[in-house]
């Protein structure tokens, strides 16, 4: 490219040398930044490869494909030491997904309690909440997440000392053990009943908003849309002749068999993100209540609504728009955080990845995955909340 | 550990120019900043560990202060940098560290596909299990459906699940990154067994808050042979690495410790002579690269391979580890040096 190419048919003409047009001189930095930026990454990426090769490291990411060889304590599909490297990162993978998911969804239901709880005329509820918000916002989220799990492991019995608790479940210091649910045959007609449970509920609320825009009659949304959702697939579980029975723990020789457990590790990684992350969302939450001028409520009050209502209709609404992005950075930063698994041995992409690591030497590819996922992960959590904070904003007219 | 590896990689990237600055060879690049820069454990009592005012000492240590006495003749231009079981890898890949000595295995992969170099074995290991007693438990075969803390990144994750399968046993593997976490998960009951090399097994048996309560079981249910490990590329090094330990098992051979080395000087004895560079017109050192009484140097220093053996996880230590394998050929062992001529 030329610079000549670059001028601009410009109001006024060139004073003096071509140098001076501040346009120019924007192309010509720019031009200089991208081709250091070009010469940056070449160089890193030649002289990583040349020294790579030089050091007989063998490279590329043909290793996924290899026998793994080592086992992984937690995991969400099947995994044995002769499944491939490449299906142990996908089973980290899913465990930080499921430790992100959980532990986002906990935390907005308990920073979004704490923060209303802040706001609280009641003197105890607000000073309660002040202190849970102060208290787990100073302390960095690795120390809270060793407080849970050494509280984990210090305090529940050990495994032949467990301690019962309802419905065939018990508690110890390898986790909480519960019935596993065994489906036989005739039981995919009780998720069937789920579904249109879910559909119809949809539907009926559709209907019944409908209904009280134009007649301003309310029907009863609540308790039709739980017969809908809980009552159906009970009836069809009845009808169906009872076809789930449960798989329940007793005790070995060393451990509880049977059922389900969900790991120490995971229990306190998952309190640990939802308790630290929650003080943030309570502060986002209040600071977005406080934001919504007071004028609105009085006005509601003027109109006499009711307390209740007034913050679920009027302020609640409008202070989402302040909410939502700033919730955003909190939940990408859950997202990251969970990569702190690896301090107690939760079997996340960062611990899988690592053992990997090592036992392939294939340092450069684990890191480059590691960082592409979290990347990938981050920006798709942006992309929804972008596009909920785009459904949720101001519609001006 | 995430700074580490960045570390590594941009040690990777610039490890190129640097390379071509200075000189081309480790021994030349040891000399010229004056001192070993060696990778050890964070912690294993009687292998490599810190004591309260930071000096290091410990079986593998004790290797470091070896090399850089036959270096410099002064075993304390050393400078340590504490691994993990996953980072030492990359560390030394990355020409952070210039040699590895922390009781690492030596096996196929590590000596192909990571680019590294293996020769002197300087221990013995296999890996075993101990469990409480009051478990009951008198072998490993009675181990199914039990958790075991394992750390991860290390042969002995893989073993743990080859030994498992074939013998039809479920476990529930619980793997944490460094040595204290798996300790301190161990000792708080989240797991029934703790599995390691037996090396290792006695030296954390001892900083369990009631050592008398574990036992190790008597299944060795893997080949372990440890040892320093160097960089692929550099022959020079990876022979003065390899000879410091031939050394010191020759030195036990002769009879030579560090209090009597100087005696031994005068010895008539020719292959000692030769051992010692007082030979009349020897290259024993030059052609290493070295002085020619780097031996001396070395045994002055550490004494020789038993004394190193004793003092730090043998009959003089509280590990108490028999020699066993580790015995010289002679005394129904397998450490056997080859002759210096």
């Amino acid at each position: 490219m030329t610079i000549d190419a670059t001028i601009p048919p410009g109001k006024d003409k060139p004073t003096g040398s071509i140098l001076n047009d501040p346009k120019v001189r924007g192309w010509i930095y720019q031009g200089i930044t991208l081709l250091l930026l070009v010469l940056f990454v070449y160089w890193v990426t030649t002289n990583t490869i040349e020294n790579l090769k030089r050091a007989n490291i063998a490279s590329g990411y043909g290793f996924l494909n290899g026998r793994a060889g080592f086992d992984v304590g937690q995991s969400l599909i099947a995994f044995t030491s002769d499944s491939t490297y490449g299906r142990a990162l996908v089973v980290g993978f899913l465990n930080t997904i499921l430790v992100a998911v959980t532990g986002i969804i906990t935390a907005t239901i308990i920073g979004f309690l704490v923060g209303i709880g802040r706001l609280s005329k009641n003197w105890l509820i607000a000073k309660l909440s002040m202190v849970y918000v102060e208290v787990f916002r100073n302390i960095p989220p690795l120390l809270v997440i060793f407080f849970w799990y050494s509280g984990v492991l210090a305090v529940l019995p050990q495994p032949r000392d467990s301690l019962a608790l309802p419905l065939d479940m018990y508690i110890n210091n390898r986790g909480l053990a519960f019935p596993r649910p065994v489906f036989d045959a005739g039981s995919q007609f009780i998720f069937y009943a789920l579904v249109i449970g879910i559909i119809a509920s949809i539907f009926f609320a559709r209907y019944a908003s409908k209904k009280q825009m134009e007649t301003g009659k309310r029907l009863p949304v609540l308790w039709t849309v739980l017969g809908l959702v809980i009552g159906l697939p009970v009836l069809t579980y009845l009808l169906a002749g009872m076809p789930i029975s449960f798989d329940v723990p007793i005790a070995g020789k060393f451990n509880l068999t049977g059922g389900s457990v969900v790991g120490p590790e995971f229990l306190s990684l998952f309190l640990a993100l939802s308790f630290y992350t929650a003080a943030f969302i309570a502060e986002i939450v209040r600071a977005g209540i406080r934001g919504v001028s007071h004028g609105q409520t009085e006005a509601a009050h003027a109109l006499g609504v009711r307390p209740g209502l007034t913050t679920r209709l009027v302020v609640v609404p409008q202070a989402m728009r302040i909410i939502i992005p700033p919730l955003t950075s909190q939940y990408l930063n859950l997202t990251k955080n969970s990569s702190l698994a690896i301090a107690i041995g939760y079997a996340d992409l960062v611990a899988v990845g690592g053992t990997i690591l090592n036992q392939t030497g294939q340092a450069v590819e684990i890191v480059s995955i590691w960082i592409i996922v979290y990347l990938t992960l981050s920006l798709s959590t942006s992309l929804f909340m972008n596009w909920f904070n785009a459904k949720m904003a101001l519609v001006e007219r | 550990m995430a700074k580490r590896i960045l570390t590594a990689l941009i040690g990777a990237a610039v490890m190129g120019i640097g390379a071509q600055a200075a000189s081309a060879t480790t021994l030349g690049d040891v000399k010229a900043k004056g001192f070993l820069q060696c990778g050890v454990n964070t912690g294993l009592t009687g292998f490599a560990s810190p004591d309260a005012s930071g000096n290091w000492s410990g079986f593998d240590v004790d290797y470091c202060k070896a090399i850089a006495a036959a270096i410099f003749g002064d075993a304390t231009k050393v400078k340590y940098t504490p691994t993990s079981a996953k980072d030492r890898f990359p560390a030394l890949q990355s020409g952070e560290v210039d040699v590895l000595a922390r009781n690492t295995t030596w096996t196929i992969n590590r000596d192909t596909a990571l680019g590294f170099n293996f020769r002197a074995v300087n221990y013995y290991d296999g890996q075993g299990f101990m469990v409480r007693k009051s478990l009951n438990v008198k072998s490993a075969l009675e181990l199914s459906g039990a958790a075991v803390c394992v750390q991860t990144g290390t042969t002995t994750e893989l073993n743990l699940a080859d030994y498992f399968k074939a013998n039809n046993l479920q476990y529930n593997p619980v793997v944490f990154e460094k040595l204290e976490e798996v300790n301190a998960a161990y000792d708080a009951g989240r797991c029934d067994v703790y599995t390691t090399d037996q090396s290792g097994l006695y030296s954390l048996r001892l900083t369990l808050a009631a050592p008398d309560d574990h036992i190790i079981l008597p299944e060795i249910i893997s080949k372990e042979p440890l040892g320093p490990a160097v960089r692929q590329g550099d022959d020079q090094w990876f022979d003065i690495v390899s000879w410091v330990h031939y050394a010191l098992v020759g030195a036990e051979d002769f009879g030579i410790t560090s209090a009597n080395v100087e005696e031994m000087k005068k010895s008539t004895n020719p292959d000692i002579q030769r051992f010692l560079g007082v030979e009349a017109d020897t290259k024993i050192g030059t052609d290493l690269g070295l002085d020619n009484d780097w031996a001396v140097k070395v045994i002055k220093a550490v004494g020789n391979y038993g004394e190193v053996f004793d003092r730090n996880i043998g009959t003089g230590s509280p590990l108490k580890i028999e020699r066993g394998l580790n015995a010289l050929w002679s005394k129904g062992g397998i450490q056997y040096a080859p002759p210096v001529r």
